[in-house]
């Protein structure tokens, strides 16, 4: 009896790490600082999550299939870097012109994985193999281009990115529309449940006629737009495009995804994930500061909940191995004498 | 057969590199009819299916579907045109839903402004009257991986009803099914003739395909031996035609006794949920049978004693001396080999070459001292010894392990285990999808196993095979072991009922 309350709770648990973890950072930074919780500073903290949460959502994308894209930081280079260009036309700096750039910006994002995306489906090289080369490629880009000057966006660019929608700040309500959409395609399209599919084993996937190319090539696009669109929306914010932009970037994107409960394996994986996961990571970053933790030790403390986060995922799923494993006596109940099964499992 | 064929094959014919997998085939499928295809391992039944399939074409001959002609290209078009093949590896999803996994590849969807999103209450409602034509009473947002094998096989053919497929092929479907879920499959497969349905049926397993079928074929290298009303074909007569010569006998003769030295021995293992109070001796020179339904807990106590899976209580033996808990390293190196049932995945590198898979797990037996390097001249004499004594038929040692059959495949890793010299082999279903022929090689090895004084404990759900080559067997349900057999006192139904746990209380 016991038992079986102990297997209900520690599953429960399990399945729900990443919000308990969630929950626990929340309520010990908010009774630890005490303007931690004011309306004003969760809004920050969401705001500055917005921009890898975004991001994060198309990594999903990437992540479901199997596959991995360590090329976003990079590509949030590229696509600011084009709308920066194209602003500094001076027929470009009104309100049509600024439309102009961010479209472009966004088109040079998803053009980008695209790129990857015809590496990986028609050349059949490995995704982190590809998206590693367009990392390097992607910067030394931009670094030909711009000879490492840094690049200065007009006013009506930053007026932009500091701008608010009914009192909600333009990156989070972009965060928002992301994420609404991304549930809905993953959750209600054929697309979606096939993404799955493919991710759980693409072999099977193709064999059911399922057209895996055109899915697997349609996630690398749709995280290179989402790359583009955290790129572009925070460059807006920045105002100032200089050498280290998105540098570092994919590992903060990979890292929310992850901590959100996404498997690197493929097949499983929310949108909500990538929120959960990106306020998560920028919600110990503001805390620390709060509570006042050495700034040199902060990386280590993130660790340490990263740490915590990927271990409880492996926990789980060595626990729905076995959970497999029993299941197999409780088809008893068709077969004669099925009351037995019960009495293995939970020993008198 | 009566009545009008709803699928004709005329003169079929494929080569793979020279080699004819499918010779002149011609055969009739009849409308609302079961075909049982029958044949050994490599006979071409794959083949000719897959032809049907639309996975490979043909070299040559033609197909009439419903008198019009058919050559699908690919897997897709054959299933549009109305032809379902279950696999014997289900195509299905763990991660999505019964649902999502009958709906895939088409979901009803509706229209919202611009978007046309998955219409879920029509998902839902069609996918309930498909799963109740198959007789699976579990809501249709159950997620698959709660499923039990036979539960998925109903789900597949639910997958192909909703494409309405005219024709089904299942290929060995009974493999990893319950007695029961068996009986289940086979009363839908008359369900589906009763529609109007044509069902095509591969099994190893004849007695199903007699019990099944309405007419069978008989293929032996590529070609069609035979064809007709079940009538025709008792048991024997189809392995008559199968073999190609007369088998007299499905099992050699047993020819050496037990000792009396014990080599493994089991006391009172226990792992909760698992298996509880398991205690028996393995004699040297005797072939000790563990028989049990799906799920009763052989393949568990076959890893706990291989030391891959841990026990909370007892302890295992070998030749008196204890076993370390959960170290297969230790089983191996005192003597015990373990063939499991799943060779392509646990037991063979199917890349890797004949010779290769031989040398595997003796490797540091082969290595040249000190510096452990591996000499290939010793690896091929040692392998190639091998090969010979156990008759493996492969082109050359270099061939990739995938390209041999099943019970050749088997005989590699039988070879691999051989060469470490164990004394007590523990075999998983060694018999599993293997042909006739392969099954009597394996029953002789055995046997010889035994009579230079191993101990084999030999696991498997096919009775019959254990009572024609087992000593003794020990019978389990649930975890447990209800009841032991010796050689004179075997008896089928007795057997059948302590599995069954009719006689225990």
């Amino acid at each position: 009896m016991n038992r079986a309350l102990y297997d209900r709770v520690s599953g429960y648990l399990l399945r729900h790490a990443a919000a308990i973890i969630f929950i626990v950072v929340f309520v010990y930074f908010g009774l630890a600082a005490d303007n931690f919780l004011s309306a004003e500073n969760s809004l920050n903290i969401i705001k500055q999550a917005s921009f890898t949460g975004v991001i994060a959502v198309g990594m999903t994308f990437v992540l479901l299939t199997a596959g991995i894209d360590l090329s976003v930081g990079s590509n949030m280079y590229v696509s600011a870097m084009t709308v920066g260009y194209l602003l500094q036309i001076p027929g470009l700096q009104g309100g049509f012109g600024v439309l102009a750039g961010i479209v472009a910006g966004l088109a040079t994002g998803a053009l980008f994985g695209a790129i990857n995306a015809a590496c990986i489906v028609y050349l059949r090289i490995t995704p982190f193999l590809v998206t590693l080369a367009t990392m390097v490629a992607g910067h030394g880009l931009v670094t030909a281009i711009t000879q490492s000057f840094g690049l200065d966006y007009p006013a009506a660019f930053t007026s932009f990115g500091a701008a608010s929608i009914l009192g909600i700040p333009i990156p989070v309500a972009i965060f928002a529309a992301v994420v609404a959409a991304a549930h809905i395609v993953l959750t209600r399209t054929p697309f979606g449940r096939q993404l799955y599919a493919v991710g759980n084993d693409a072999e099977a996937a193709r064999k059911a006629g399922i057209a895996t190319d055109r899915i697997i090539f349609s996630v690398y696009v749709i995280s290179g737009l989402c790359a583009a669109l955290g790129g572009v929306t925070l460059i807006a914010l920045v105002g100032r495009l200089n050498q280290t932009f998105g540098v570092g970037k994919e590992f903060d994107v990979i890292t929310a995804a992850v901590l959100g409960g996404t498997s690197l394996f493929g097949g499983v994986g929310t949108a909500f994930g990538a929120v959960i996961g990106s306020v998560l990571v920028q919600m110990v970053q503001a805390g620390m500061v709060f509570v006042k933790v050495n700034l040199y030790l902060q990386p280590m403390v993130l660790a340490a909940v990263i740490f915590i986060a990927v271990f409880f995922d492996s926990l789980r799923g060595a626990r729905l191995e076995k959970l497999k494993r029993r299941f197999i006596r409780m088809d008893a109940p068709n077969e004669p004498g099925a009351s037995a099964g019960k009495e293995i499992a939970n020993p008198p | 057969m009566s009545g009008p064929a709803i699928l004709t094959l005329a003169a079929i014919a494929k080569a793979f590199a020279g080699i004819h997998a499918v010779r002149d085939v011609s055969l009739a499928v009849g409308r609302g009819r079961i075909l049982g295809l029958v044949g050994e391992n490599g006979a071409g039944k794959s083949t000719l299916m897959n032809i049907i399939g639309g996975v490979v074409r043909p070299d040559g001959g033609t197909m009439l579907l419903d008198g019009a002609p058919y050559a699908p290209a690919s897997p897709g078009e054959a299933s549009r045109a109305g032809i379902a093949f279950i696999h014997q590896e289900l195509n299905l999803f763990s991660n999505l839903t019964i649902a999502e996994n009958i709906f895939l590849n088409d979901f009803p969807q509706r229209r919202f402004g611009p978007f046309s999103l998955i219409d879920r209450a029509a998902v839902a409602r069609q996918a309930r009257a498909l799963l109740s034509e198959v007789s699976l009473d579990l809501p249709p947002e159950t997620p698959l991986d709660r499923l039990s094998p036979g539960e998925r096989q109903l789900v597949e053919v639910a997958r192909a009803l909703r494409l309405d497929a005219r024709i089904i092929i299942f290929d060995e479907p009974t493999t990893s099914l319950t007695a029961r879920e068996t009986e289940r499959l086979f009363a839908l497969v008359a369900r589906l003739r009763e529609a109007g349905k044509s069902v095509i049926y591969i099994s190893h397993i004849l007695t199903d395909v007699a019990a099944l079928a309405d007419d069978i074929a008989v293929l032996r290298d590529g070609a069609l031996i035979e064809a007709g009303a079940k009538a025709q074909f008792p048991i024997a007569r189809m392995i008559t035609l199968m073999v190609g010569r007369p088998i007299d006998q499905l099992y050699p003769p047993r020819k050496s006794a037990p000792q009396a030295a014990v080599l493994l021995e089991a006391i009172s293992l226990g792992a909760t949920g698992i298996i509880r109070d398991v205690s028996f001796a393995l004699h040297r020179g005797e072939v000790l049978g563990i028989f049990g339904l799906m799920g009763a807990g052989r393949t568990e106590l076959a890893r706990i004693l291989f030391g891959l899976d841990s026990h909370e209580t007892g302890e295992i033996r070998v030749e008196g001396r204890r076993l370390p808990a959960r170290s297969a390293r230790a089983s191996i190196r005192s003597g015990i080999a373990f063939i499991t049932e799943n060779r392509r995945e646990e037991g063979l590198l199917m890349n890797g070459t004949v010779a290769e898979n031989i040398a595997l797990a003796a490797l540091p037996r082969l290595a040249i001292t000190p510096a452990e390097l591996i000499e290939q001249g010793r690896i091929r004499s040692a392998a190639g010894a091998l090969a010979e004594a156990l008759n493996i038929k492969t082109a050359s040692l270099d061939a990739p392990a995938k390209s041999l059959s099943g019970g050749n495949q088997q005989k590699v890793v039988l070879a691999k285990w051989l060469l470490c010299r164990p004394s007590v082999f523990i075999m998983d279903e060694p018999t599993r999808g293997i042909d006739v022929g392969a099954k009597y090689e394996i029953y002789s090895i055995i046997d010889r196993l035994a009579g230079a004084g191993g101990g084999v404990l030999f696991i498997s759900s096919e009775l019959e095979e254990l009572l024609a080559v087992c000593d003794r067997i020990l019978v389990m349900s649930r975890g447990e072991i209800v009841g032991e057999f010796a050689r004179a006192g075997f008896d089928r139904g007795r057997v059948l009922a302590a599995a069954f746990r009719e006689a225990a209380a």
